[in-house]
C-alpha cells in the first residue's frame, strides 16, 4: 500500500478541462518529481490532493484512507503539507501569524481560547533558526520580506507540524542558486527522516538530483511514470514537450 | 536570533509603541485632537462637560454600527445595509414590545435578533449565492428599509416600557447608558479582533482569500458568520437608537452607512481588507461624532453635514494612498 493513491482523478474548470483521469502514487520516504510544461495541470492536481479543489471524479486515498471527501483543514490534519507556487502567505501579518496559520496556539483565558501570541513567537524563532532560514525576526511582516525570506516563511509552516508528505509547487522559482541548494539538501533530509516529498519544478538537473520517481504530466494526464534511474533528461524532455 | 526581535523593539519609535497592538493609525488621534480644538476656537458652546456627553450619546449608536463595519471590511468585505437594518430591527422590536406587550427582554432579543437574521441572509447570498457583498448588501439596504416602512406604515411607533427608556436616556454615575453599552462592545470586539482566531481569520481573509483557504480557514462559513455579527450588531444600533428617541422609526438610520463606514476607514481599517483596529474605529466614530456636532454649533444645515461626511470619507482614502505611495506606512 502505497502513501498516497491519486485513482483516475478528473477537474474541469468550466470548459477546461484541467485533469483527465490522473493516476499515480507515492510511497513513504521518497521523493517524487511531477514536471510538465506550464498549463499542464500540475498545480491543479497538488490542489486537489489538498483539498482546495474537489475531483470532478475519481479517488485519492492517504494511509489508506480517501481523503477526496475532505476540505484543506481535514487534509492538513491527516498529514499533508503544500508550499503553493504563490506560497498562500498572509502578507499583512507577521513571520509567526504565518507559521502558524490554520494552526495557531491559544490558551484559555476564562473559557475563552485567546491567541498564545508569546508562545507562537517563540515556537517560530525556533522553526526559523532550525531551519537556517534568513529572517531578522519572527515579528516582520510578510509583504515586506525578499521572495526568498518568503520562501523559507512558507516552508518552515510546513514543516512545523511533523507532515508525513510535503508537496513543492517550484519551490525554488524565486530562489538564488545558494538557496536552492538549500531546499535540496531539505529534500534530502526529509526523505532520511521518513518523510515523502512531491516536487514540482522546471529545473530537470534538480529533479534527478533529488527524486527517486519522475511522473511527466501532459494536458492533464499522466504520460510518463519512470523511477529516476531508469529514465533519462532526454526521455523526460521529449516527454514534457510531446515529442515521444 | 533572540537579539533581533529585542533590536527590532527598541528600535520601535513612541508612535509605533502608541499603536502597537491596536493598530489604529496614529494620524486619527492627531486628527481628532485638531478638531476639538477647531470646534472649541470656534463655538463657546463646545467645551463643556453636557456637551461631551452629547457627543459621546451620539457617537454611541455609530460607533456600535462602525465596530461590525471593521470586521466586515477587515474582511474585504462591505456591508451597506446596516443603516437600514438599523431601522427595520428597532421597528421589530418596538413593535414586540408597544403593539404586542412582550416582557422588555424579549424586545432586546427580537431587536438583535432581527439584525442577526438580516444578517443571516447577506451572508447566505454572498457565500452560496456568490454575488458580491456590495450587491447583496445594497438589495437588503432596500428591502430592510422597505421591510421597516411596511411593518409600521411609514409610522414611528411611539412608547417602550421603562426599562428600554433608561437604556437610552438613563446615566449611571452621569454617563449615558448607551456610552456604556458602546465601550463594552468595544472591548469585546477588540478582544475578538486582536487576540482569537475568529478576529485572525476574518483578517487573514480580507488579506488573502486563497492563501486563508489553502491553510484550512472555512472562509465561507466565517463570512457568514461576520455578516451574521454586521447585522447583529445593527440590530443593538437598533435598540440604542429607539431607546433613546423612545420610539420605533422605520426611517431611523438613513444614510449611518456612510458614516459608519467612513468611521472605520478614518480609524485605519483597510479599505481593501486585511487590517482593522476597533480602537481606531471608535476613534474615526468620535472624529464623526465632533464633526457634526460641532457643525450643529456652528448652525451649519444638515444637508451641508451630509455633504461633509461624504467628503471626509473621500478625504480618508485619498490620505491613506498618498501616505502609502510615500512608503511611510507598511
Ligand atoms: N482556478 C482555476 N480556474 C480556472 N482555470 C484554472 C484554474 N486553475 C487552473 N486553471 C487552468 O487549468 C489548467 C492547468 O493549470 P495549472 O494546474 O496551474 O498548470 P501548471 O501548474 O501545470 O502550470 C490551465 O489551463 C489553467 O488555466
Ligand atoms: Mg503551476
Amino acid at each position: 500500500m502505497s502513501l498516497l493513491e491519486v485513482r483516475d482523478v478528473y477537474k474541469s474548470f468550466g470548459s477546461i478541462e484541467a485533469l483527465r483521469g490522473v493516476t499515480f502514487s507515492v510511497e513513504a520516504g521518497s521523493a517524487t518529481a511531477l514536471v510538465g510544461d506550464n498549463g499542464a495541470g500540475k498545480s491543479t492536481l497538488m490542489k486537489t490532493i489538498t483539498g482546495v479543489h474537489r475531483p470532478d471524479r475519481g479517488s485519492i486515498l492517504f494511509d489508506g484512507a480517501r481523503i477526496d471527501e475532505l476540505d484543506p483543514r481535514g487534509i492538513r490534519e491527516r498529514g499533508i503539507e503544500m508550499i503553493y507556487q504563490d506560497l498562500a502567505l498572509a502578507k499583512m501579518r507577521d513571520v509567526a501569524a504565518n507559521i502558524f496559520l490554520g494552526r495557531e496556539i491559544t490558551r484559555n483565558v476564562l473559557g475563552l481560547k485567546l491567541i498564545d501570541h508569546k508562545r507562537m513567537e517563540s515556537e517560530a524563532e525556533k522553526m526559523i533558526e532550525k531551519l537556517g532560514a534568513r529572517v531578522k525576526s519572527v515579528k516582520q511582516i510578510a509583504g515586506q520580506l525578499s521572495g526568498g525570506q518568503q520562501q523559507s516563511v512558507a516552508i518552515a509552516r510546513a514543516l512545523t507540524f511533523n507532515p508525513k508528505l510535503v508537496i513543492m509547487d517550484e519551490p525554488t522559482a524565486a530562489l538564488a542558486v545558494r538557496e536552492i541548494e538549500h531546499v535540496l539538501d531539505l529534500i534530502r533530509t526529509l526523505k532520511s527522516h521518513g518523510i515523502a516529498v512531491i516536487l514540482i519544478s522546471h529545473r530537470l538537473t534538480d529533479v534527478f538530483a533529488v527524486c527517486d520517481r519522475i511522473v511527466v504530466l501532459r494536458q492533464g494526464a499522466v504520460i510518463a511514470d519512470d523511477p529516476t534511474d531508469k529514465t533519462s533528461m532526454n526521455a523526460v524532455v521529449s516527454h514534457i514537450v510531446g515529442a515521444a | 536570533m533572540t537579539a533581533a526581535p529585542r533590536a527590532a523593539r527598541g528600535g520601535a519609535n513612541w508612535r509605533v509603541r502608541l499603536t502597537s497592538g491596536v493598530a489604529f493609525r496614529f494620524e486619527s488621534l492627531l486628527v481628532l485632537a485638531i478638531l476639538v480644538v477647531a470646534m472649541a476656537a470656534l463655538s463657546p458652546y463646545f467645551l463643556s462637560i453636557s456637551n461631551f456627553l452629547n457627543i459621546l450619546l451620539a457617537t454611541a449608536t455609530i460607533g456600535v454600527l462602525a465596530i461590525g463595519a471593521t470586521f466586515v471590511i477587515s474582511s474585504a468585505g462591505i456591508d451597506l445595509s446596516v443603516g437600514s437594518v438599523l431601522g427595520f430591527s428597532g421597528v421589530v422590536g418596538c413593535l414586540m414590545m408597544s403593539n404586542l406587550d412582550l416582557p422588555w427582554p424579549l424586545g432586546v432579543v427580537a431587536c438583535i435578533g432581527a439584525g442577526a437574521a438580516a444578517g443571516l441572509v447577506n451572508g447566505f447570498l454572498i457565500t452560496r449565492g456568490q454575488i458580491p457583498p456590495f450587491i447583496v448588501t445594497l438589495g437588503m439596504l432596500g428591502v430592510a428599509r422597505g421591510a421597516g416602512l411596511v411593518l409600521t406604515n411609514g409610522l414611528p411607533i411611539y412608547g417602550l416600557p421603562a426599562p428600554i427608556v433608561y437604556l437610552g436616556q438613563g446615566r449611571p454615575l452621569g454617563v449615558p447608558t448607551p456610552v456604556i453599552i458602546l465601550v463594552l462592545t468595544a472591548a469585546i470586539a477588540h478582544l475578538v479582533l486582536m487576540h482569537t482566531r475568529f478576529g485572525l481569520y476574518t483578517q487573514v481573509i480580507g488579506d488573502s482569500e486563497t492563501a486563508a483557504r489553502a491553510m484550512g480557514v472555512r472562509v465561507e462559513r466565517q463570512k457568514v458568520y461576520l455578516y451574521t455579527l454586521s447585522g447583529a450588531l445593527a440590530g443593538l444600533a437598533g435598540l440604542l437608537f429607539a431607546a433613546r428617541v423612545n420610539a420605533g422609526d422605520p426611517t431611523a438610520g438613513l444614510n449611518y452607512e456612510l458614516t459608519a463606514v467612513t468611521a472605520a476607514i478614518i480609524g485605519g481599517t483597510n479599505l481593501f481588507g486585511g487590517r482593522g483596529s476597533v480602537v481606531g474605529t471608535i476613534i474615526g466614530a468620535l472624529i464623526m461624532g465632533v464633526l457634526q456636532n460641532g457643525l450643529n454649533l456652528l448652525a451649519v444645515p444638515s444637508f451641508y453635514q451630509q455633504m461633509a461626511i461624504g467628503a471626509v470619507l473621500v478625504l480618508a482614502v485619498w490620505l491613506d494612498r498618498v501616505n502609502r505611495s510615500e512608503g511611510r506606512r507598511r
